[in-house]
């Protein structure tokens, strides 16, 4: 492998257990551990932890720090308040997405932002270089000062409620707070990318190794297993949670995206808010549906989506899902064809393979009563 | 697993099993470690004529699609149909119950290939660990 990878706090834990290491955006990561559907199924029934480290963490600090974030994404900032998190968009001028992003409020003139780890470099030029136009803004890179845990499945708070003494029912979702974990001194968050409950901690990289053995220890009745971004894959598909570089990217709008709640047209001016106000008013002309194969066949990212011998749009994500057991895609297609029971094809191996779009996210957890 | 000795290896992790006119082909040990889980298998049609090296048939895991080569010319004489509705027995059993294709071969067909020892020996440096 490259020797200009780079390599998580984690590294030595994951060659520990055998997981198998890839390439992936700069990093070098676990894919899998004991296998994807084993780990899947694991975090959709109990709970499994995933090294996340290589996720870009940057500040953004200053007397106008709200003002910035309210001019670079499209969420509204303004309705955070400390201890609060929302997922957004990092917005082009065109309205489309730099990247998706989480944006927790730590104070009004701080907020803490995670990125796509493929993006980070490319997210904080772009912060910086817009940051220039506002006076009292500054921009930091913090990803080395941070590994990150994601304890996901509907055992993880009861998991990582025995390594802190704050209490992890009371954090709602979408909140975070500063606390011990494990002696570590890290932020708790209820977030994740699995469609499960649970939480994602952040930590200084040197306790890393040390909270993810203590957590591993803490799960075991559990079941608790290392997951790999195989698994983080298959579950943030199932729920329908859209990954940069495949669903969405800098051509697409997040209305395109099926991602309207994440836009605030009304808050303001914005980067991209007269294109998206523009698109609005005439109306997307294609959006992100889900569809199962009706025929024998995986649709994958980058296969043709087909309405006789005419391409109209393509497959941005697939598999064959591990919970639905069915084989399930996202894809662009034209508005005339979003309705639950649209049928097209999707072109696997120069083979037109029937398709029909259903409702999404294909899968929802049961929240308890 | 030590890969069985009564048949022959590609550079690709096919195997081939000859008896006689007919020829089984699979994917070995290592070929479905690295694939993971095998979520499905697309079969060649019987009778389609294939020449060593050209594509069999597509397996596919929840993350990946992988070529299978065949390792021999021959025929297509059919396909191992329990794969559809069980594709997983590629990993439980890749050197049995997980077989993936039948081809009938003329003889010395799998001249050439590698015996067991010699693709051990090619995953182990190919692999590196």
């Amino acid at each position: 492998m490259s020797p200009t990878l780079k390599r998580t706090p984690l590294y030595e834990c994951h060659v520990e257990a055998q997981g198998r290491i890839v390439a992936f955006a700069g990093w070098e990561m676990p894919v899998q551990f004991a296998g994807v559907i084993e780990e899947h199924r694991a975090v959709r029934t109990s709970v499994g932890l995933f090294d996340v480290s290589h996720m870009g963490e940057l500040d953004v600090v200053g007397r106008r720090a709200l003002d910035f974030i309210q001019h670079v994404t499209c969420n509204d900032v303004f309705k955070l308040t400390p201890g609060r998190a929302h997922y957004s968009g990092l917005m082009t001028p065109r309205g489309t997405f730099v990247d998706d992003l989480l944006v927790h409020k730590v104070a009004d003139d701080h907020y803490f932002l995670v990125v796509n780890a493929a993006n980070k470099d490319k997210d904080y030029a772009y912060l910086c270089a817009q940051a220039a136009g506002f006076d009292n803004v500054d921009v930091r890179d913090r990803s080395d000062d941070w590994a990150q845990i994601a304890v996901q499945g509907p055992r993880a708070l009861s998991v990582a409620q025995k390594l802190t003494a704050v209490n992890l029912a009371e954090i709602k979702y979408y909140r975070f707070v500063r606390g011990a974990v494990d002696g570590a001194d890290a932020i708790i968050a209820r977030t994740g990318y699995t469609g499960e409950d649970g939480v994602e901690i952040y930590v200084p990289p040197a306790d890393a190794p040390r909270v993810w053995r203590a957590l591993l220890a803490a799960g075991r009745d559990e079941g608790i297993v290392p997951c790999g971004l195989g698994a983080r894959d298959t579950l943030r598909f199932e729920a329908c949670m859209a990954l940069y570089g495949n669903d969405i990217d800098d051509t697409t709008t997040p209305f395109e995206a099926n991602l309207d709640w994440i836009v605030k047209l009304e808050k303001g001016p914005f980067l991209g808010r007269e294109a998206l106000l523009r698109q609005r008013a005439e109306g997307v002309r294609r959006r992100l549906v889900g569809f199962e194969m009706v025929g024998r066949g995986i649709a994958r990212h980058g296969y043709p989506i087909m309405a006789g011998s005419k391409e109209i749009g393509a497959v941005t994500s697939g598999t064959h899902s591990p919970t639905i057991g069915k084989a399930l895609g996202l894809g662009y297609v034209p508005v005339a064809l979003t309705a639950v029971g649209s049928e097209f094809a999707v072109e696997i191996r120069g083979q037109q393979v029937a398709a029909r779009v259903v409702e999404t996210p294909f899968y929802r957890r049961q929240r308890p009563a | 697993m030590a890969d069985p000795s009564d048949r022959f290896y590609t550079h690709t992790h096919e195997w081939v099993q000859v008896s006689g006119e007919q020829a089984t082909v699979g994917i070995t040990q290592y070929a479905q470690e690295q694939l993971g889980d095998v979520v499905f298998v697309e079969l060649p049609p019987a009778g389609k004529k294939v020449g060593k090296g050209e594509v069999l048939g597509t397996i596919e895991s929840v993350k990946a699609v992988s070529e299978l080569f065949t390792p021999v010319t021959g025929e297509v004489a059919g396909g191992n149909a329990a794969l559809e509705s069980h594709p997983e027995l590629i990993n439980r059993d890749p050197y049995g119950a997980g077989w993936v294709v039948k081809l009938k071969v003329a003889a010395g067909a799998a001249d050439g290939l590698m015996d067991a020892a010699a693709y051990e020996k090619f995953v182990a440096e190919e692999g590196g660990h």
